[in-house]
């Protein structure tokens, strides 16, 4: 626009008056895009939920176990395309800090379920060959400096093993990855069969189903055929969406969401407040020039455009480098936290969002002397000089 | 073409201070011919300034009309009347009221953005201007590079940059020395004889009123004309 | 002495004029505050989150659970190991009854009064010593359990954050009902997050045979925690990770606190560098806005270093008064504000109070000091070498 020229430079009238009031702006956004990741990786994996997934847990709660004979009782109802299971490993590897996820499943099964896990074919078939192999998720292998044909020993904290010994073995037969940035592969898979095989007790148990629907059919019908299938028995069930299930944890945090807004809150509260009052500043000092341009032709409602345009210009330069930091810094962190809070992205949504922000704060901050030098009145400003 | 530029009929201009009624001006007459230079004098409080922000349609009168060319001011909206006087009217002030945020030729640039000229076509006749008026070569200067003299040339290039037909100025010599005042007086009467511009000018220096064609006297909200000696 | 004296005349000439300067003034005090009020509200949840879980820990408990377990959720034992853990030496007796509560809990859903989604809820069983192994638990309202029988008492955080768990209810787990006769103080640890009942009854609804995951039991004094490790450690039998209470649950809060405070404290100081841009801004502001009066001073022969003093002090006051507002606002806000989360060790839930500390408050102290005197110094060396003549020159 031809006005821009001036806007910019009535932006640019007092160097470090404007200079700071960027650099307050991109703290604002800066914080903004890594508040916004961290609460997206509190939202569980939600977002990267197959909608045609389910998950069924014991009733009472996932600590409990599931009988193994669910498992064709589950395939046989209608509407449900084909289901498989997994348990809770929860071991860890050389320290006890060191814990992630490590599922006991089939193998076919579990990655026909999960077809977002990409494996090499000839890593797959090892794996399936060696009984006690095992593939981990390439955040896993990246951490701890894996690499194909390592032998792995885990440190179990719940299964002991028939032999008394705590200590479990897998030779690392494969690496997989994911396609989507806000999916985690933080996790190690292998043979159900051998869990089975060498613990200690609560043999011919799983830790829970997951089921895919058939195209076409209810989830939320196909969740209830199931969950009556097994009422009033000794392991009733809880089956849900995958979305759901994942929200039942992040929901257990507590209103994250809420405490990251409230944070926000404060931060732009304080933010339109330096904003406001160095655009009120700015007018202030200029009422002349206003009033000259007013003289020249410029009529008031262009005046209030140009003055609320400084006001955006200053939010959209400040906001969009906290944002870029933001972005730039949201990789690392999330590569580092990976195996602890997985999921940590900056959504194109907030991207949006965020910009949609700097334009209605850079409103909101200018709209009052914006006002004022709209309804100048020629003469009087004049006479002031 | 000659003919009657600007008329002011029975205005009056009253306004109002707290519980007090001002009269500033008193059932006004006043013709101003296309190509005239006149000088307005008087004390100050005398409502001659007023009476130049009513030509300029910066001010409405409380009775009366004004008329400018074929414009009828005092029944013109606010945006009627900036659209009016980006076109038709230049202003020249005592202390130049340039932005100091843009160089010379920006300044001077101004009030052609409100047209529909191209960027190319801008630059042209804002170079053209700042010829005329002598500073071709202050172009890239900043306001606080130059001198006052300078200045008032910037703002005189800004004030005929859009060719309107009026010029008004405010005590245009008020804050230069003897020597620059003389100067710009020169080329206000350049600008009348040569571009044909009808220029009205407020001051309180009788030197600087012998530059016109003719002066009239403000004195409690009416005019005389007193001759030239 | 003279240079004290002007510094002192030069600084309450400045702050007499402030109300001159209320709109940058403001902005700064806010500014501060809001720093002062997010920092406080966090770490706040650390701190109160911390102080359940230590609360609950007693010094001369020892809690004994099997060797590599990383919580008593992970752990396992028999009935015959807790017979040996309880004939061993350190361990307290009553007459020849030692004093010990071998336990074992299992997580159950129920619904958050604040949200009404499900919660991981711990419902452990104890024996007749639960009350003694633990500091500063008695019976607040009901009766105690009967043993054998299906009865919980309520840990008294547990009632007030949990739908449906009051005094008199019948309340649902799977197959099994199961009547709520009291409820529970436990000097506000973590324990009050809990349901109780006999362990066998537990044992028994959740086919767990006769096997616990944990036991508690008295020492007798200073170094019987060292005797009953030795004793322990030497018996084939049983393999035990023996700790103190309080070394136990300063274990299970350290992941959630340190990763508060992972978030916390970085969170503080980037909302502090903004703070600070906004203090520059509003100091810089005053300064120019004070340039009449600084050249008049200067002219009338006050010292270039009374200016700066007095404008860092200035600086330093609003912040200090902001750091002030942000305290209390935290302070009245959140200080004693009920929530629960889910602690990853024990998988369940743990209910908590935010705890604005006397210590939080001064370190937001402090902050602002820091965010007053860095945000004040540059302008206030700008103000004090203010060219003198070029700002007369413009009265």
């Amino acid at each position: 626009m031809k006005y821009f020229r001036l806007i910019w430079k009535n932006v640019w009238r007092k160097k470090i008056r404007t200079s700071l009031t960027i650099l307050s702006v991109f703290v604002a956004f800066l914080l903004f895009s890594l508040l916004s990741a961290f609460s997206f990786a509190f939202r569980g994996g939600v977002d990267v939920a197959d909608a045609e997934r389910l998950i069924v847990i014991h009733k009472v709660s996932l600590v409990n176990l599931l009988p193994m004979s669910y498992l064709n009782r589950i395939a046989a109802t209608d509407g449900v395309a084909s289901v498989t299971h997994a348990t809770w490993f929860g071991g860890y590897y050389q320290e006890q800090r060191n814990q992630f996820g490590q599922f006991p499943v089939d193998p076919d099964a579990y990655f026909a379920m999960y077809p977002e896990f990409n494996i090499s074919t000839e890593q797959f078939e090892a794996f399936k060959r060696n009984r006690t192999g095992a593939v981990v998720g390439q955040e896993l292998a990246t951490r701890f400096d894996w690499e194909v044909g390592d032998r792995i020993p885990i440190q179990a904290t719940i299964w002991s093993r028939t032999d008394g010994e705590r200590t479990w073995e897998f030779d690392l037969e494969g690496i997989f990855s994911t396609d989507d940035p806000r999916g985690s592969t933080a996790i190690m898979l292998f043979h159900y069969d051998f869990l089975e095989e060498a613990r200690a007790f609560a043999k011919g148990t799983v830790g829970w189903y997951i089921l895919r629907v058939e195209s076409g059919a209810d989830p939320v019908q196909v969740a209830k055929s199931v969950d009556l299938l097994f009422a009033n028995s000794p392991a009733e069930t809880k089956t849900s969406t995958e979305a759901a299930f994942a929200q039942s944890f992040t929901k257990q945090f507590g209103n994250i969401a809420l405490i990251v807004m409230l944070i926000l809150g404060a931060v732009f509260f304080t933010l339109l407040l330096v904003s406001g009052n160095t655009m009120s500043q700015s007018v202030r000092e200029r009422i002349n020039e206003l009033a000259v341009l007013k003289t020249l032709g410029f009529g008031d409602r262009t005046v209030l455009g140009i003055v609320l345009s400084e006001s955006i210009v200053i939010m959209l330069i400040g906001g969009l480098l906290g944002l870029g930091l933001g972005w730039i810094l949201v990789q690392g962190i999330a590569k580092q936290m990976a195996a602890f809070l997985p999921g940590i992205f900056l959504s194109p949504g907030a991207i949006l969002g965020a910009i949609g922000l700097m334009i209605g704060a850079g409103v909101l901050a200018g709209i009052f002397p914006a006002v004022k030098a709209m309804r100048l009145t020629i003469i009087e400003a004049l006479a002031r000089a | 073409m000659s003919g009657i530029l600007a008329r002011l009929s029975g205005v009056s201009r009253i306004y109002q201070k707290g519980k007090e009624k001002v009269e500033v001006l008193h059932e006004l007459d006043l013709e101003i011919p296309d190509g005239d230079f006149v000088a307005i004098m008087g004390p100050s409080g005398s409502g001659k300034t007023t009476l130049l922000n009513l030509l300029g349609g910066l001010d409405k009168p409380t009775a009366g009309t004004v008329k400018v060319g074929d414009a009828e001011l005092s029944s013109m909206s606010n945006s009627q009347l900036s659209r009016w006087r980006s076109n038709h009217v230049g202003f020249i002030f005592q202390f130049y009221n340039l932005l100091p945020v843009l160089t010379a030729h920006r300044n001077v640039e101004l009030p052609l953005l409100l047209t529909n000229f191209s960027a190319k076509e801008r630059a042209k006749r804002a170079s053209i201007a700042l010829d005329i008026v002598g500073l071709g070569d202050r172009a890239k200067h900043y306001p606080r590079e130059l001198s006052g003299g300078q200045e008032q040339r910037v703002a005189i290039a800004r004030a005929i940059v859009s060719d309107p037909s009026l010029l008004l100025c405010d005590e245009p010599t008020g804050d230069l020395d003897r020597d620059t005042a003389d100067e710009i007086l020169k080329l206000l009467q350049v600008l009348n004889r040569e571009h044909g511009k009808t220029i009205v000018m407020v001051t309180h220096d009788a030197q600087a009123a012998e530059y016109a064609k003719r002066t009239l006297h403000c004195d409690k909200g009416t005019l005389e004309a007193k001759e030239a000696a | 002495m003279r240079a004290i004296n002007q510094m002192l005349a030069v600084t309450w000439l400045n702050l007499r004029n402030l109300p001159q300067r209320v709109g940058s003034s403001f902005v700064a005090v806010i500014g501060v505050a809001a720093v002062v009020l997010v920092f406080a509200a966090v770490l706040s949840m650390a701190q109160g989150f911390e102080r359940t879980m230590i609360t609950a820990g007693a010094d001369d408990t020892a809690i004994i659970l099997r060797d590599g377990a990383t919580s008593e959720l992970t752990s396992g034992m028999s009935n015959e190991q807790v017979l040996i853990i309880a004939d061993a030496p350190g361990v307290l007796k009553d007459g020849d009854q030692s004093v010990l509560s071998a336990e074992l809990y299992v997580i159950v859903d129920v619904k958050k009064i604040s949200s009404n989604t499900d919660a991981n809820v711990p419902f452990r069983g104890v024996q007749s010593g639960a009350f003694e192994v633990r500091k500063n638990v008695k019976l607040a309202d009901g009766r105690m359990f009967e043993e054998g029988k299906n009865e919980i008492i309520v840990g008294r955080a547990a009632q007030q954050e949990f739908v449906g768990l009051e005094t008199g209810t019948t309340i649902r787990f799977g197959q099994s009902e199961w009547q709520i006769v009291g409820s529970f103080e436990a000097g506000g640890s973590v324990s009050e997050s809990e349901l109780w009942t006999d362990v066998r009854v537990l044992q028994s609804a959740y086919r767990r045979g006769n096997s616990f995951q944990s036991v508690r039991v008295k020492l007798q004094g200073d170094s019987s925690l060292e005797e009953l490790k030795a004793a322990l450690d030497a018996d084939p039998r049983i393999n035990p990770d023996v700790f103190t209470e309080k070394e136990y649950y300063s274990g299970q809060a350290q992941g959630l606190t340190q990763f508060i405070k992972l978030i916390g404290y970085p969170l503080t100081i980037l909302m502090s560098i903004g703070a600070i841009f906004g203090a520059l801004n509003s100091m810089y502001s005053s300064v120019s806005v004070r340039g009449k009066e600084i050249a008049t001073l200067r002219a009338l022969g006050f010292g270039p270093f009374s200016i700066l003093f007095s404008t860092i002090v200035e600086s330093a006051l609003l912040a200090f008064v902001g750091g002030i507002i942000g305290g209390a606002v935290a302070f009245v806000v959140f200080n004693g504000f009920q929530v629960s989360t889910l602690n990853g060790p024990s998988f369940s839930q743990v209910v908590f109070d935010f705890a604005v500390t006397p210590d939080l408050l001064v370190d937001g102290l402090k902050a602002a000091l820091v965010i007053g005197a860095v945000g004040g110094l540059f302008p206030a060396i700008r103000a004090a070498r203010l060219p003198v003549a070029q700002a007369l020159r413009e009265l």
